[in-house]
């Protein structure tokens, strides 16, 4: 009986095709706040390997479609798979990078804390860090450019230090899937440039790479794919074929004038 | 003073009062970081009615029976809270502040209509505890901590708030690194796999458990003060949270013994006859300790420090 339940709960379909087996899958995804679908019957796949940045206007449903996905937010349908196994199994292999707003920076910590969290699985309820952890930890610091700062408490960072904070963190733990909910928010143009240079290399290591993402003018320079959202979904695909100017009026509408659709470099 | 007097008179009110400030201020901190701080204060408000009702249906003032009143009591509350929230549309704030606010109201009036004479159990006994009371007869002198005899007459009370102190300690020990994570950041730690809602429950009834049984011994207004005061004052002396922590026990320490002391002697030193109640100076010397923190705590200001 378990095992039924378990199964259809964690999104296998049960006419009996094959999962998806791409890193992640999502199936019919509906979430909504009180009354109002916030994101609308969601189809997406992530292929291994590729880029995706998922782009649409504000309230347009990409940070809640991050979260459902991940089990964070509670959807009204819709199903998830992770290289093509229930969420819960393939957990050690998803680093989330959660919007740098959603936490309290006063927190009394040091950055070389919010690291080893990243390593929380390897350390258990109990087990000691031990300098190996710490070498983990300073390393990953040192890929975003940011080791000298391991003893600085969170708060005295500026905004692109802090969201470098939480690359390194996301890649202490090592994992094979980045989510990311929209790394460039107000940072800085050297962090824009350190963060986009260590996602690339994931990419070239093969991870996969999702975010979601605000600054059209970057879309074809950083990312290979692209996932358009107004609360159901508008196109998704690479950024030649599902970029385009089409695509981002039915998104944007109104919101996006002619004359700004004009000055991204769109596909076609 | 000599030991012939300190032991039997003062030695289980200070500890008791230290165990108590300790065992509500290790979940304290979390509380406060969390931005839940008032949490201790709702709890120690709602059980009132569920600990009277416990006594007047068990006739005695015992662990159990009480633990498990206040337990329904604060079930009761959670349910009242979210009818209002729903039935009525009114922003969860004020429901939890009516609601609160109305259980021990009502325990107050149910106190006051039943026959507690027997036990120490009424209006003045919630709001400030008896710690005064909670005296140590068999002894004699330093030497009766050595005297199984004497042991043997500790007051219950001693034990019942060691073991919560205990029992919070390994709480917080055990479950550091999942409290901290979840606490700083709830969204990574839910990817993670953390049980954050678990987590968070268990923060909540781990604290109900030290207000229930502080509240026995020190009264409500101390167990307010205890869960806000030293981690509020802890967190102005330092940017690490293990340091902080730690800070919270010095300053729990130092408020439950200086407040006690100062409570007895006080009053005597400025040349008045009585002393006043321990729990009221307790708090009032926590309330001073998180002042002076303010003034002077080197990390204070948090991000600008």
């Amino acid at each position: 009986m378990k095992r039924i339940a378990l199964a259809s709960t964690d999104g296998q379909t049960m006419t009996g095709e094959a999962p998806d087996q791409s890193p992640i899958a999502i199936r019919g995804m509906t979430v909504s706040y009180g009354q109002k679908p916030v994101v609308f019957s969601v189809d997406a796949t992530f292929p291994e390997g590729s880029m995706t940045a998922i782009i649409g206007p504000n309230g347009a449903g990409k940070s809640t479609l991050l979260k459902a996905s991940l089990g964070i937010l509670r959807p009204l349908s819709g199903t998830v798979t992770v290289f093509g196994q229930p969420l819960n199994s393939q957990r050690h292999r998803i680093a989330y990078v959660p919007q740098r707003a959603s936490v309290d920076w006063d927190f009394p910590t040091t950055v070389l804390d919010v690291v080893l969290m990243g390593l929380s699985r390897e350390l258990g309820l109990l087990r000691l860090v031990r300098p190996r952890h710490r070498d983990k930890a300073i390393e990953c610091l040192s890929r975003v450019g940011m080791a000298e700062f391991a003893d600085r408490q969170i708060g005295q960072l500026s905004g692109g230090q802090q969201q470098r904070v939480f690359l390194a963190r996301a890649l202490a733990q090592g994992a094979d899937l980045y989510l990311l909910d929209e790394p460039f928010a107000g940072v800085d143009a050297a962090t824009e440039k350190a963060i986009i240079a260590v996602l690339k290399t994931l990419k070239a290591e093969g991870k996969t790479v999702v975010s979601v993402h605000h600054d059209l003018s970057t879309v074809s320079d950083y990312f290979d794919r692209v996932l358009i959202l107004n609360t159901s979904k508008i196109a998704e695909g690479s950024v030649a074929d599902a970029f385009t100017e089409a695509n981002l009026q039915a998104a944007y509408g109104g919101r996006l004038a002619t004359a700004q659709v004009a000055g991204i470099p769109v596909a076609g | 003073m000599s030991g012939a007097e300190f032991v039997p008179l003062s030695l289980t009110p200070i500890l008791i009062g230290v165990f108590a400030a300790i065992a509500c201020a290790l979940p304290g901190n979390f509380l406060v970081l969390r931005r839940q701080a008032l949490i201790g204060d709702a709890i120690s408000h709602v059980v009132l009615p569920g600990i009277v009702v416990a006594f007047l249906i068990t006739g005695t003032v015992s662990t159990w029976p009480m633990m498990i009143g206040a337990a329904a009591a604060a079930l009761l509350a959670v349910l009242l809270i979210e009818a209002i929230r729903r039935l009525g549309g009114i922003e969860p704030g004020a429901a939890m502040g009516v609601v609160f606010t109305t259980m021990f109201a009502g325990g107050v009036l149910l106190l006051e209509r039943s026959d507690t004479s027997t036990v120490h159990l009424d209006v003045e006994h919630a709001l400030m505890g008896n710690l005064e009371s909670l005296i140590w007869l068999d002894a004699f002198g330093w030497g009766s901590l050595l005297d199984p005899e004497a042991l043997a007459g500790l007051p219950p009370e001693l034990f019942r708030m060691g073991l919560s102190m205990i029992g919070v300690i390994a709480f917080v020990w055990l479950f550091w690194r999942p409290l901290k994570i979840s606490t700083f950041d709830e969204g990574f730690a839910q990817v993670m796999g953390m049980r954050t809602n678990l987590i968070g429950m268990s923060l909540v009834a781990v604290s109900a458990l030290a207000a229930v049984a502080a509240f026995d011994a020190v009264g409500s207004i101390i167990v307010i003060a205890m869960f806000i005061c030293p981690p509020a004052a802890a967190r102005l002396m330092t940017n690490r949270l293990a340091a902080q922590v730690g800070w919270s026990v010095i300053f729990a320490t130092l408020s439950a013994v200086l407040g006690y002391v100062l409570a007895g002697y006080g009053p005597l030193w400025l040349g008045a006859e009585d002393s006043v109640s321990a729990a009221g100076m307790i708090a009032t010397v926590s309330g001073i300790v998180l002042g002076l923190a303010a003034v002077f705590g080197p990390a204070r200001g948090g991000t600008q420090g």
